[in-house]
């Protein structure tokens, strides 16, 4: 079953604008937090065992505690860049909601002490970035952001910033990068950005999800929250899922939710009566899961991470036995390719390489060590870089060859897919 | 100053606004930049970088570089509509890539070039956040979601 939090009014198209908003309850929570001290809203959300929703799944509450405890100004940046294969929350999230974001947001702020936020939406998500700065005009309008906020005596200014096409800069360090005015490319950490971020100042970033759902924590309360989700995966979380499945769209559902149910039950299955032979369960990055491993899947971090793949980003892309999976990591490959920002030997030579070799692969020009020199290369993309991207393509090129050999190994030999009788036609794409 | 291109004086006062309206003048960078996009039938020329450093009194290397480092900034002439058709994993499933093909064939445009008429450039691009769409375009700055490669045709038919 679908648990509506924080999607509860998401078609009621009133929702959008600040009159309905307010209507629904809006802001409520905002002046119910201004009662409170900013140490114990982190607390709150330390005990919600809230975990960060934009893919590496860290504790929110703990993030926040490690700002430096001095008076130096500090940022909150939310990320809505929305880059991962597969993943279209967010901006739903933005399009209908985006007074949820604010008031979520504010509280954020406030928790962390922080003046100056802004919200970094991908450069294609024009609608997003519409409906968002009208939003903030209307906030401020109606005195949800800019001095002495309901008489609270805090202050928050807010903006949007639209990146022009990265997907690197959704990485954060590389989306502070990008908000400054740069190249958006990444940088080592430590500094972590709570330290040292945009500007060189403590920063706090955090995905659209995450700074929506602060709301209703501190709405409900911590324990509230947790009665949906398991012990290390609290509360509920919005998955997109597409592919091959009837019903694709956004549906959000207690963590620790059975893979199999979102599939067959409130995704309607897969279309045209297939079988499903795959699913990726958290983006592009995520590596793949038989269809076996799917059946016994719950859609929590820690059941992901102990089949050796992740929740990411909650995109789950369903992929049914007419697709051959050689050709989809040829998709995939080409992405990491295609955005590796080039700065780490390992990144930029192994996307490159995995892509050529894939390539090689699909156009029926591969040799039998190929395969394993996918592998190979793959492994020695991981753990050596300044930003996780290189590894984001190394693991799911290994789990396709490890799950599926049969496959590769079949297109080496015979020169053509085991699966498709007429594949994409590579050789004829121009390029 | 010898450049011949110029932001129209919205433009330019709008570049102005923006460089004051973050904390770092350079963030005013890329708003510059689709501003001149804008105003420049869709790409950013070697004048218009130019034209913007004095304008912006900002370095030209500086205003360069972010202009190479974001897919969506054209550094070269498009048509008057841009088609970007995402060939990403969820559309790739459900037939974008061949959506792709039947586009150019039926334009006679290649992948990233302008047409004979000047009307479009059609290019494949990843994901776009749609997925669930899935095969989709975006047209300028609207995304066409949840085509066949009929509906998709027409709809580019109809665009002078
Ligand atoms: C290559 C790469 C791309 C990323 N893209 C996104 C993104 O589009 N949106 C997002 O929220 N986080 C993205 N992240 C994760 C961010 O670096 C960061 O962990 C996240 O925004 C923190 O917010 P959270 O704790 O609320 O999840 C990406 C990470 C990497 C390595
Ligand atoms: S790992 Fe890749 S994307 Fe990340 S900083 Fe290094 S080269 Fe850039
Ligand atoms: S894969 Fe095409 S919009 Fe996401």
């Amino acid at each position: 079953m679908e648990v509506k939090l924080l999607t509860e009014h998401y078609d009621k198209p009133e929702f959008k604008a600040l009159v309905g908003y307010k209507k629904l309850g809006g802001y409520d929570t905002l002046k119910k937090a201004f009662g409170m001290k900013p140490k114990e809203i982190i607390e709150i959300v330390k005990a919600s065992g809230l975990r960060g929703r934009g893919g590496a799944g860290f504790p929110t509450g703990m993030k926040w505690s490690f700002l430096p405890e001095n008076n130096e100004p500090r940022y909150l940046l939310c990320n809505a860049d929305e880059g991962e294969p597969g993943t279209f929350k967010d901006r739903m999230m933005m399009e209908r909601a985006p007074h949820q974001l604010i008031e979520g947001m504010v509280i954020s702020a406030y928790a962390v002490q922080s003046k100056k936020s802004y919200i970094y939406i991908r450069g294609e998500y024009t609608e997003s970035y519409r409906t968002v700065e009208k939003a903030i005009r209307e906030a401020y309008d109606g005195g949800f952001l800019g001095k002495n906020i309901l008489g609270s005596g805090f202050d928050h200014d807010m903006d949007v910033y639209s990146g022009a096409g990265a997907y690197i800069c959704g990485e954060e360090t590389g989306m502070i990068s990008s908000l400054e005015g740069l190249k958006g490319q990444p940088k080592l950490k430590p500094p972590f950005p709570a330290v040292k971020g945009y500007l060189r100042k403590p920063t706090i970033v955090n995905n659209v999800e995450t700074l929506a759902a602060v709301k209703y924590i501190i709405r409900d309360g911590a324990q509230a929250y947790r009665k949906n989700g398991t012990e290390k995966s609290a509360g509920t979380k919005l998955f997109s899922v597409s592919g091959n499945v009837v019903r694709p769209g956004n549906y959000e559902i207690p963590l620790g939710y059975p893979l199999k149910d979102l599939i067959f039950n409130l995704c309607g299955g897969l279309k045209h009566g297939r079988k499903l032979k795959a699913v990726i369960p958290g983006g592009s990055s995520a590596p793949v899961l038989t269809a076996d491993e799917a059946m016994r899947a719950t859609m929590d971090y820690e059941c992901l991470a102990q089949m050796g793949s992740m929740l990411g980003s909650g995109a789950v892309i369903v992929i049914d036995d007419s697709n051959c999976m050689v050709d989809l990591m040829k998709v995939i490959l080409h992405f990491y390719h295609h955005e590796s920002c080039g700065q780490c030997t390992p990144c930029r030579e192994g996307t490159g390489w995995l892509d050529k070799i894939v390539t090689s692969i699909v156009t029926g020009h591969g040799r039998l060590q190929d395969v394993q020199l996918l592998e190979k290369v793959a492994k020695n993309m991981m753990g050596r870089t300044i930003c996780a991207l290189s590894d984001a393509a190394a693991m799911p090129a290994i789990s396709f060859v490890t799950k599926f050999r049969d496959e590769f190994e079949f297109f080496v030999r015979e020169g053509r897919s085991k699966v498709k009788k007429e594949g994409y036609n590579y050789a004829q794409m121009h390029h | 100053m010898t450049s011949t291109f110029q932001l129209s004086e919205e433009g330019a006062a709008f570049v102005k606004r923006e460089l004051n309206r973050y904390e770092d003048r350079h963030s005013a960078i890329i708003p510059a930049l689709y501003r001149v996009q804008k105003e420049n039938n869709g790409w950013v020329s070697p004048e218009s970088v130019t034209y913007l450093s004095h304008l912006m009194d900002l370095p030209e290397s500086e205003i360069e570089e972010v202009l190479r480092f974001y897919t969506m900034f054209n550094t070269k002439p498009v048509g008057r509509h841009h088609v970007q058709v995402c060939c990403n994993i969820s559309c790739a499933m459900n037939g974008g890539r061949e959506l792709a093909d039947r586009l150019c064939q039926e334009f006679d445009v290649h992948d990233g070039e302008i047409s004979g008429d000047g009307r479009f450039t059609i290019s494949r691009v990843e994901c776009l956040g749609a997925c669930d769409k899935a095969p989709m375009m975006q047209v300028n700055d609207t995304f066409c979601e949840g085509l066949t490669e009929e509906k998709a045709i027409e709809i580019l038919r109809e665009m002078k």
